[in-house]
């Protein structure tokens, strides 16, 4: 079985041969950036999710007389903000609203535009034209703009913040996994399968699907973090979680007014959504490489 | 299976909806005979791809009919459709295209026995001793993927794929042109062995001339959606009848050096089959052109036993002298 076949570069490592999510997977830890950018977005994630555990104090209780502590003061490592509250806690505790905010929308529109995108792409015809065209109606409005129009008529609130951003992001996916589906469909191998007798419903589980989801994902991911700066901007306009509440965008706002005092502080949610964005970025760009297996 | 018959006037396409039709099929007519290799042969653009698909009814013809050992192909219902699609099977033009690119070897063999409820253990067997048939030993090859594989390995697959319903009549669409010329001959001398092993009966697409010789019993040619010519391999070649089929073989590069060519046989493209010119299709770029060529479409007419010419030159009609040959002095 280990005997290399020629014309090929990844055999010629003399391997079996494995499966299409096995050799990504395989190629995804071959690649240092992708795996630094891993490890630190797991961090990120792992830190949010035990924010209550590892917080060192109240994200919302504040102290008049600590407020905009520098960075190093002794129990708050990293200051304290406006109101005298921890930033570390409020860090901890914000990833975990941008993270969900951020994440929640894009798998909402995979899930929804990739239904929609592959039945308009493999029905084609007038059904395709409705879908396509009223996604393009949306499309029509920049992101940001679309995402404050429905955020602002809806109120502000978490929920509402998931919603607008859904709106934002199902129609590009639907266009992409549209695209995907109809290049796909037109390949000789569809075709193929009709010939041999396939219904739909074997075609599309055995041959489309698999051809299709995978960049579908990819472009998914490359949207998390436009998703995540998106949700904090919302918060930021006061359109997204409401005050209490701590999250980055929010955050971000709240001490703009403090960048004179102490510069540092109020940097410290920017930096904390650029990495996240960051992560996501260099992980979707690794995911899109490693799935390339084409030769 | 006695025979396959169809007709089609007009085949829509679908750019602009109805506004405009391209008319890739026109009213073609042939039968195939058991056993025999029927060759369709013409230039690029000229409706064979699509006359292959509207024998296997991938497509539907807008008119005509297809018949398959005497039953109406175009009248058989879902379940019937699924029982005939076993005994007409096509191998496709591009190795890169028709292969699933996430699907292993084995398993794009297999999915159509599965297709036909044939179980699992079954059906892995038949597809290891056809793989092994068609050259590709199952237990080096079979778990690979096709972006492994070169291009003729993927044609032998393709093979492979379609054998493994046993189908009576296969439809090959350019199987080997795009391959290398070496490979090309491996692979139609496997594809001439299978013929012959499983007494399977053949339609070749291509439009290389060589090709269509090499492996064919009659030969039908094409020009913009129209059969020119039709007649056995033997009559075609040594005393082609229309001015398209003659340079046609002409152009076919030769080994003989005294039949080298000085002109080139036919000038310019074809015209644009979305308007295609009145009359005979051919008479833009006919070096017999005549007045009546524009007028109506020329019938076909019997020049020989089981040899039909479509073109005012011959039969009854004949007002000029038949043309000499084009190039060949």
């Amino acid at each position: 079985m280990a005997i290399a076949v020629a014309g090929s570069v990844v055999t010629a490592v003399a391997h079996p041969p494995m499966s299409y999510w096995r050799a990504v997977g395989w190629r995804l830890r071959r690649d240092p950036i992708t795996l630094a950018a891993g490890g630190l977005l797991a961090l990120i994630v792992l830190a949010a999710v035990l924010a209550p555990i590892l917080a060192p104090h109240d994200p919302n209780a504040g102290s008049i007389r600590l407020r905009l502590a520098a960075l190093g003061t002794a129990d708050h490592w990293l200051g304290t903000d406006e109101q005298g509250r921890d930033m570390l806690s409020r860090l901890l505790h914000g990833g975990r609203m941008t993270l969900l905010a951020g994440l929640t929308p894009v798998l909402v529109a995979f899930v929804v535009g990739t239904v929609l995108g592959v039945a308009a792409g493999f029905v084609g015809g007038l059904p395709n034209h409705l879908i396509m065209r009223t996604m393009d109606i949306f499309y029509a409005f920049p992101a940001v703009l679309l995402a404050i129009a429905i955020s602002g008529s809806l109120g502000p609130g978490l929920w509402n913040t998931l919603i607008s951003l859904s709106v934002v992001f199902i129609p590009r996916v639907v266009r992409v996994a549209e695209s995907v589906t109809v290049q796909v469909k037109s390949l000789e191998f569809i075709s193929a399968a009709r010939a041999s007798g396939a219904g739909i419903g074997q075609i599309m589980r055995h041959h489309l699907l698999a051809n299709v989801l995978g960049p579908i994902l990819v472009f998914a991911s490359t949207q998390v973090s436009l998703s995540i700066i998106l949700a904090a901007g919302l918060s930021f306009l006061g359109l997204g979680v409401t005050p209490p509440a701590a999250e980055w965008g929010l955050m971000l706002n709240t001490l703009r007014g403090s960048i004179y005092v102490n510069a540092w502080v109020p940097a410290l949610p920017g930096v904390a959504i650029f990495l996240t964005s960051m992560t996501f970025n260099l992980l979707s760009d690794g995911l899109r490489d490693a799935m390339e297996i084409r030769s | 299976m006695r025979g396959l018959r169809k007709h089609f006037p007009v085949r829509g396409g679908f750019l602009l909806r109805t506004r405009a039709w391209v008319r890739a099929v026109d009213d073609v007519s042939f039968h195939v005979e058991p056993g025999e290799t029927l060759g369709i042969v013409g230039e690029s653009g000229c409706g064979k791809s699509t006359l292959a698909r509207l024998v296997l009814r991938l497509i539907e013809p807008d008119a005509g009919s297809v018949h398959f050992a005497g039953e109406d192909v175009r009248a058989a219902g879902p379940a019937r459709m699924k029982r005939l699609r076993r005994d007409m099977q096509l191998v496709f033009q591009d190795p890169y295209a028709s292969l699933n690119p996430r699907m292993t070897i084995e398993d794009a063999v297999a999915f159509s026995l599965l297709v036909h409820g044939s179980p699992r253990a079954e059906a892995r067997e038949r597809t290891a001793s056809l793989l092994g048939r068609v050259g590709l030993d199952p237990l080096l090859y079979g778990r690979r993927y096709p972006h492994e594989l070169s291009g003729g390995q993927r044609q032998r697959v393709n093979i492979a794929r379609a054998l493994v319903l046993d189908p009576k009549l296969l439809v090959l669409d350019e199987p080997v042109s795009a391959l290398d010329k070496s490979v090309q001959a491996q692979v139609l001398n496997l594809l001439q062995d299978l013929k012959a092993e499983r007494a399977l009966t053949y339609v070749l697409i291509s439009h290389d001339l060589n090709v269509i010789e090499y492996v064919s019993e009659r030969i039908l040619v094409m020009y913009l959606g129209h059969v020119v010519e039709a007649g056995t391999a033997e009559a075609l070649a040594c005393d082609p009848k229309h001015p398209y089929t003659q340079a046609l073989f002409a152009s076919a590069p030769s080994m003989d050096p005294t039949r080298r060519m000085e002109r080139p046989p036919i000038l310019g493209d074809p015209p644009n089959p979305i308007d295609p010119p009145s009359g005979c299709r051919f008479r833009t770029r006919c070096a017999h052109v005549m007045p009546r060529c524009a007028e109506r479409i020329p019938p076909p007419i019997a020049v020989a036993r089981d040899h039909h010419v479509a073109c005012y030159l011959y039969g009854d009609h004949v007002t000029a002298p038949a043309p000499a040959g084009v190039t060949t002095a």
